[in-house]
């Protein structure tokens, strides 16, 4: 993204081309991108180019990488503009034509722009293949999270694993072995308990968080050390709705790095880790092609630990199935609560997302984990978020 | 203020806790496993058996009974009591010798060690010349001989194991003393007997493994005599002194006359190998008594012909005509003779023989040396135990009827009473008649009496009667035909052949009030047996239920049903089967419950499960409990896939074992570092080898054997609604499932007419999908309801109906309450989320309170997978107490694990051995037994070494000294002050005593 493309915007740094599709119709007009005005406006300026007053429209874009991204506000319109290098394609659908309307105007599609155009070009195709859909945080279920950064030494690594309601096997094994103590008396030779196995396209393995090799600490809160390999196994199995192990990651290179003293702002501390996150994944989307991780960092208090969703099933004769709960604390992890509405979560989230962007959005898709479908729609949060990213971007296209 | 109060109310039920729950391992019942040694005291009349892993056992009377573990975990491979005194020596196979004692402490004796002893040679010796091969206690109790493998006797001054170097037998001593012509033809090898004259205890004959027989003069120092013969096997020495007896490896036995000095050569005066013309096995022991009048018994041990019956286990007994091989099923240990009389010199009484897994004793005095039956000792084992089931408080009348159906199977037995008496058991009567009933592998189910020290024998049932079976019940009781040779007598009860699995007993289920008996079994089959106390011929009505209720595309690959004999068939006296059901597939019965009130029994495999009127003999409902993508469940228990993961799955753990036990095996050598490397080593190769791995998945109803029922129960309670209360049965599965049914039962008076009824009310399933263990429903009072017929017997309290009940589901990783009549999950407690242990076996148990009589509360007894028993507290579920019980590695230990009402429980720690535990600080059933040191001889003085060293050997007037003394002794001992005074420098002596040797093993 650079020379290629600096040279036209320097070229023509005030004016967007702009090349508007609706059905089989074409418009191409300009904007001044230095005021780019708001989204209403260019809303407005839309229907008109396209004579289409009364008419719902979903705009959309085609990015610089190619993927196809939603204008439904001010934010992601002049992302839109300042992104544009120098032709802005944009995509417009009827609202009712789109399978998806009901999930409202908030949520956007994105998918591959050479695919995708194609896709959404050809209404009956789109009937075919339903497009992929992102919906809000809240009706993210979450896979898996990273919690207890700032209470747990760098070196180790807590990991939350969301069996409930979902098909996906947890998938993988444990072992003996040994590890080295560093004690007063020197190195010291230690049993204990590792990953050996992760199974292909099982829960552990698709989050990237556990390694083959990884030492087992705690399960659920409860050191492993002096349990047997049976022990350890029981209680992962006995915790396996809501799984959360410690491990020592048998790779270090790719901790949770904190900031020392940093105030106590647990922004501030997440957010570095947010960033060193982000490496993660960059890391883990090449070392394993698989369907797209969610993963959320959180502090859990020991209560919510605690909590249990086993709701037993009780038929009473003749009647329905209901699930028993007992105590009001006691819901099935619903996502929104666990997040916590920190900027650097979200950030953290869209890097998430940037995965997806540079193409596991198939994976996911393929995988066809509702899950999965799920977490493709979005919601402004995020895309404020992937604003701000991309306008960092921006700076260094800038400075470079 | 509200914590201080909290604070208070913790450490009162801390106090409370302490006052309801001790643990304790009380007793060991059954046969010990692995025998290596036997040792009887005619003077203690006490049996010691010495076993391979290092433990020696006492038995005397019946509830007499010691225990004690060596250290090392060593075989025991002699034991030797003191002649006349309390004491005892053991040789273990790394040649350390104990001594044992039976100290008298607050009234009771208690087995203790109070010395060890390892021989040391000259410097530069070989091991084998301190290696000992025999031993004999000798007569004065104050010598031990040694005999080692290099030829030379040791003797050593006992208690306190001091060596006598200047008395000491070298080999270049016996060298010296006999002619050269014998010598220079071989070497003298080990010693391999040693045994004193009985007329003149300063004679020993030492006989060595090549066959030279030299009898010794422990006073002279030199050489009375020397026989010379071929490979010895064992020596006896005749009571009058005049003759030895010795014993060889090819089968012979020789009678030698002993002959004064002078009489330099001597023949043999005898030589017969009784089982002779082929090759013969060697007699290992052999043993001439006389009678008072009439010919002496000779009895002794294998000699059988090498080609033709090498492999049979045999001691021959023969007496004047009579010549009989008794042929046992395992392999002898030793045996011994007890001797009737007073000082135990009179004729044989009774021949006591320990083979590898029974003890047999046969009367010597009756005509045809009928067997006796033993009260304790008794193999478990005789068929392998597949279940078993503990009833308590059984009421006087059904344990009458049962002893007397037991005593018309015993006819075969002596009526002669138990020879062994040693000892008193001060044990007070057990409060209580207590039932322990073992199923068993070839059918039966045996009857025991659990009350007490002693687990005894009451009654065996036979359920293999009621079916046709392949082999002939009468097959193996047939008398050996006339005229054979050798006279073969088979005897022991160890049979651990079982004709048909089918039959294996697998639940038991005894309502002690009604009498009515339910037994399930391995194919499928459901006895209802009822007592009656006269044998009888009748049919037994059958009904086939068909559990899969026509589930489409099942196979039952696994064993076919059972063949029910339909002609009348003639039951002995004793529990007889009137209805038999038999599951359809005949797959083995997991869950059996009991309703004798109402006359139901609940069964339940692999399946599912069903409800049997047995008053209408009608099926009142069955639900399949199956899963249709569970493939394994329909293979039946002998499924190929299952099986091969199975055994390799133990083939690795076996081989992990059996290198802990080595290492276990390894004493503290220098060594040690070496080996610590190696075991470093030996394990990495094994991880790289064999990496162990475990899945971790979550539990799906995919699961195999998730259908599996594991639990029945019955209970009236309130399924419906909180106003009216009906009977109903619930039942767990293995996938985490309870089902719940409402039974309608009409009026009494229409009870054999209109037929019973069930509908499904509730079913719960358990979101974590453990198998569930157990149910158990709690009254408004939150005590668990009581058991069918108690209340109508007078025997409970009726359960209050008023308050809303609860029911309690144990599942393999959880405790849940759940309310009723609206299920809702109420109260939980997690065991596996946080230990990492599963509940293997569940009880409901009441335990008293130790300081006062009033005071008592019910819980859960839990066995976890680790071993570890916990009491959890109802209606709370909170963890009370917790306990380590068994090794985790012990799987059969853990699977046979069963929990009393009483808090009590019972487990397998060998294939032939219970172990009893209590949780209970009230009830308590150990061993509580006094054994006083014989009064007729030991001379006072026998702990006070004499100052110069020199050590009285009895002489020939030895006998009538010893008589006078003795009554002279009882004289004194009636005299309450100076036994006192006895007592306590007896006790002086030995406590000091013990501090020594307890600072020698320190250092």
């Amino acid at each position: 993204m650079n020379k290629t493309h600096r040279v036209p915007s320097s070229r023509s740094l005030s004016a967007v081309e702009v090349k508007s599709k609706f059905g089989a119709e074409f418009r191409r007009f300009s904007l001044d991108r230095s005021k780019p005005g708001r989204f209403d406006e260019f809303y407005g300026l839309l229907q008109h180019v396209h004579h289409i007053p009364n008419v719902e429209l979903l705009v959309a874009y085609a990015d610089v990488h190619g993927d196809l991204l939603p204008i439904n506000n001010d934010d992601n319109y002049h992302k839109a503009i300042s992104t544009a290098n120098p032709l802005l394609r944009l995509f417009l659908q009827r609202k009712e034509e789109a399978d998806y309307a009901a999930f409202g105007t908030d949520s956007l599609t994105r998918k591959k722009n050479t695919v995708l155009s194609a896709v959404l070009l050809r209404p009956d195709a789109n009937k075919k293949k339903p497009p992929v859909i992102i919906s809000l945080p809240k009706d993210f279920r979450p896979v898996s999270s990273i919690i207890d950064v700032d209470i747990l030494p760098e070196t180790h690594r807590r990991v939350r694993l969301y069996k409930h309601g979902q098909e996906k096997p947890l998938g993988f094994y444990i072992r003996d072995g040994s590890s080295v103590r560093v004690t007063p008396q020197g190195l010291e030779k230690v049993p204990g308990i590792f990953i050996s196995r992760l199974v292909p396209g099982g829960l552990a393995e698709s989050t990237g968080l556990l390694a083959v090799n990884d030492e087992v600490l705690e399960v659920n809160g409860i050191e492993v050390a002096g349990k047997s390999l049976d022990q350890v196994t029981d209680m992962m199995i006995a915790n396996s709705h809501n799984l959360i192990i410690t491990v020592k990651p048998a790779n270090q290179r790719n901790n949770v790095v904190r900031c020392g003293g940093g105030g106590g702002a647990a922004s501030g501390s997440s957010g570095r880790s947010s960033d060193s996150g982000a490496s993660y994944y960059g890391y883990s989307a090449h070392g394993a092609v698989a369907s797209m991780p969610t993963h959320i960092i959180q502090n859990f208090s020991a209560g919510e630990l605690e909590s249990d969703e086993d709701e037993d099933l009780v038929i009473e004769a003749g009647g329905e199935a209901e699930a028993i709960r007992h105590a009001p604390s006691d819901y099935s992890i619903p996502s929104v609560p666990r997040y916590e509405p920190h900027l650097n979560l979200r950030s953290h989230f869209s890097s998430a997302y940037s995965i997806n962007a540079n193409g596991t959005l198939h994976g996911s898709g393929s995988s066809g984990s509702p899950n999965n479908i799920n977490a493709n729609s979005a919601s402004p949060s995020p895309d404020r978020a992937k604003e701000r990213r991309s306008l960092e971007e921006d700076g260094t296209v800038i400075t470079l | 203020m509200k914590r201080f109060r909290r604070h208070a109310h913790e450490s009162q039920r801390e106090r409370l806790k302490q006052e309801l729950f001790h643990f304790n391992k009380t007793v060991e019942h059954g046969f010990p496993h692995q025998p290596s040694a036997l040792g009887y005291s005619p003077s203690l009349q006490l049996l010691a058996i010495g076993t391979r892993s290092g433990a020696i056992k006492l038995y005397g009377a019946p509830g007499v009974e010691f225990m004690g573990l060596h250290d090392e975990n060593a075989a025991v491979t002699q034991v030797h009591f003191m002649p006349h005194q309390v004491e005892l020596v053991t040789l273990l196979d790394d040649n350390s010798l104990h001594m044992w004692t039976l100290r008298g402490h607050k009234g009771i004796s208690e087995l203790l060690e109070i010395g060890r002893f390892m021989l040391t040679g000259p410097p530069g010796a070989p091991p084998s010349v301190t290696s000992v091969t025999a031993v004999l206690a000798h007569s004065s109790g104050e010598l031990l001989l040694l005999g080692t493998e290099g030829g030379h006797v040791f003797v050593v001054e006992v208690p306190g194991f001091r060596e006598l170097e200047e008395r000491n037998i070298s080999l270049d001593q016996i060298t010296n003393s006999i002619p050269d012509d014998y010598l220079g033809r071989r070497n003298l090898e080990h010693v391999e007997a040693l045994v004193e004259n009985p007329i003149n205890p300063s004679q020993v004959v030492i006989g060595y493994g090549r066959g030279l027989m030299v009898i010794w003069d422990l006073e002279k120092k030199n050489a009375v005599q020397h026989l010379p013969a071929t490979q010895l096997e064992s020596m006896w020495w005749t009571e009058d002194g005049s003759h030895i007896l010795s014993s060889h490896s090819d089968g012979s036995y020789c009678r030698w006359r002993v002959g004064g000095p002078e009489e330099e050569e001597e023949e043999e005066e005898k030589s017969d190998i009784p089982y002779g013309h082929f090759p013969c096995k060697a007699i290992s022991k052999i043993v001439q008594l006389p009678t008072e009048e009439g010919p002496p018994f000779l009895l002794f041990n294998g000699g059988m012909p090498r080609a033709s019956y090498g492999d049979r286990h045999c001691i021959t007994v023969i007496h004047g005509k009579t010549h009989v091989a008794l042929d046992f099923t395992s392999r002898i240990i030793d045996f011994f003779v007890i001797r009737s009389g007073p000082q135990h010199t009179g004729d044989p009484s009774a021949l006591v023989v320990l083979v590898e897994e029974e003890v047999v004793v046969i009367d010597l005095q009756t005509e045809g040396w009928p067997v006796i039956q033993t009260p304790y000792l008794v193999p478990l084992h005789s068929s392998a135990i597949t279940c078993s089931h503990h009833v308590s408080a059984i009421p006087l009348k059904l344990w009458e009827r049962i002893i007397t159906s037991g005593e018309l199977q015993n006819a075969h037995y002596s009526k002669k009473p138990w020879p062994i008496m040693g000892g008193q058991n001060l044990a007070p009567d057990p409060p209580q008649r207590d039932l322990l009933l073992t199923g068993h592998e070839d059918g039966t189910v045996r009857f025991w009496d659990a009350s007490g020290v002693c687990l005894k024998p009451m009654y065996t049932l036979r359920t293999a009667t009621a079916f046709h079976t392949d082999a002939d019940p009468n097959d193996n009781m047939n008398p050996s035909a006339e005229g054979e040779w050798p006279p073969f007598r088979k005897v022991g009860c160890f049979d651990p052949y079982s004709d048909d699995p089918r039959l294996g007993i697998q639940k038991i289920h005894l309502c002690k009030y009604s009498g009515h008996l339910a037994v399930a079994g391995t194919a499928g089959q459901i006895l209802m047996l009822e007592p009656n106390d006269e044998a009888a011929e009748h049919t037994v009505e059958t009904k086939v239920v068909d559990l899969l209720q026509g589930q489409e595309g099942f196979r039952w690959k696994g064993h076919t049903r059972l063949n029910v004999r339909e002609d009348p068939v003639e039951f002995p006296a004793g529990f007889q089967p009137f209805t038999l059901v038999q599951c359809q597939p005949p797959a083995v019965v997991t869950a059996l419950s009991l309703h004798s009130e109402w006359k139901l029994v609940a069964f339940g495999t692999s399946h599912g499960f069903g409800l049997f009127d047995y008053q209408q003999n009608n099926n009142v409902f069955v639900r399949c409990t199956l899963n249709p993508s569970d493939q394994l469940a329909l293979e039946g228990p002998l499924s190929r896939v299952k099986s091969i993961k199975k055994s390799l799955r133990q083939s690795f753990r076996r081989i992990r074992r059996s290198r802990v036990s080595l290492r276990k095996h390894h004493a503290n050598n220098a060594a040690k570092i070496q080996e610590a490397n190696a075991r470093m080593e030996a394990e990495l190769a094994e991880m790289e080898l064999a990496p162990v791995q475990r899945k971790i998945e979550a539990r799906s109803s995919d699961d195999s054997f998730t259908g599996l029922v594991r639990t029945l129960y019955f209970a009236d309670t309130f399924l419906s609604d909180s106003t009216h209360h009906t009977p109903s049965l619930w039942a767990g599965t293995n996938g985490g499932c309870v089902f719940a049914y409402m039974i309608r039962l009409p009026a009494i008076e229409h009870r054999a007419d209109e037929p019973v009824t069930a509908q499904p009310a509730k079913e719960i399933q358990l979101m974590h999908r453990a198998p569930v263990l157990g149910i158990v429903v709690l009254d408004g009072h939150g005590a668990p309801l009581p058991e069918p017929l108690e209340v109508a017997h007078d025997l409970a309290r009726s359960p209050d109906m008023q308050a809303s009940h609860h029911v309690v589901v144990t599942s393999e990783e959880q405790f849940k309450v759940f309310t009723l009549p609206k299920v809702s999950s109420k109260m939980k407690l997690k065991l596996t989320a946080v230990d990492g242990s599963r509940v293997r076996r569940v009880g409901v148990a009441w335990f008293g309170s130790s300081r006062t009589e009033d005071y008592g509360e019910s819980g859960l007894v839990v066995l976890t997978n680790q071993g570890d028993v916990h009491v959890v507290s109802l209606p709370h579920v909170k963890m009370q107490v917790h306990y380590p019980c068994i090794r985790r590695e012990d799987v059969s230990g853990i699977a046979s694990c069963v929990f009393t009402r009483q808090g009590q429980g019972f487990y397998l720690i060998s294939p032939s051995e219970f172990e009893r535990f209590s949780l209970s600080t009230r009830f308590l059933v150990e061993p509580h037994c006094l054994v006083e040191p014989p009064f007729h001889s030991a001379p006072l003085s026998q702990h006070q070494p004499e100052p110069d060293g020199a050590h009285r050997i009895p002489q020939d007037g030895e006998e009538a000294e010893s008589t006078a003394r003795s009554i002279m002794e009882h004289a004194l001992l009636n005299d309450e002050k100076v036994l006192q005074e006895i007592q306590k420098s007896l006790e002086g002596d030995q406590t000091s005593f013990l501090e020594n040797s307890m600072k020698s093993a320190v250092a």
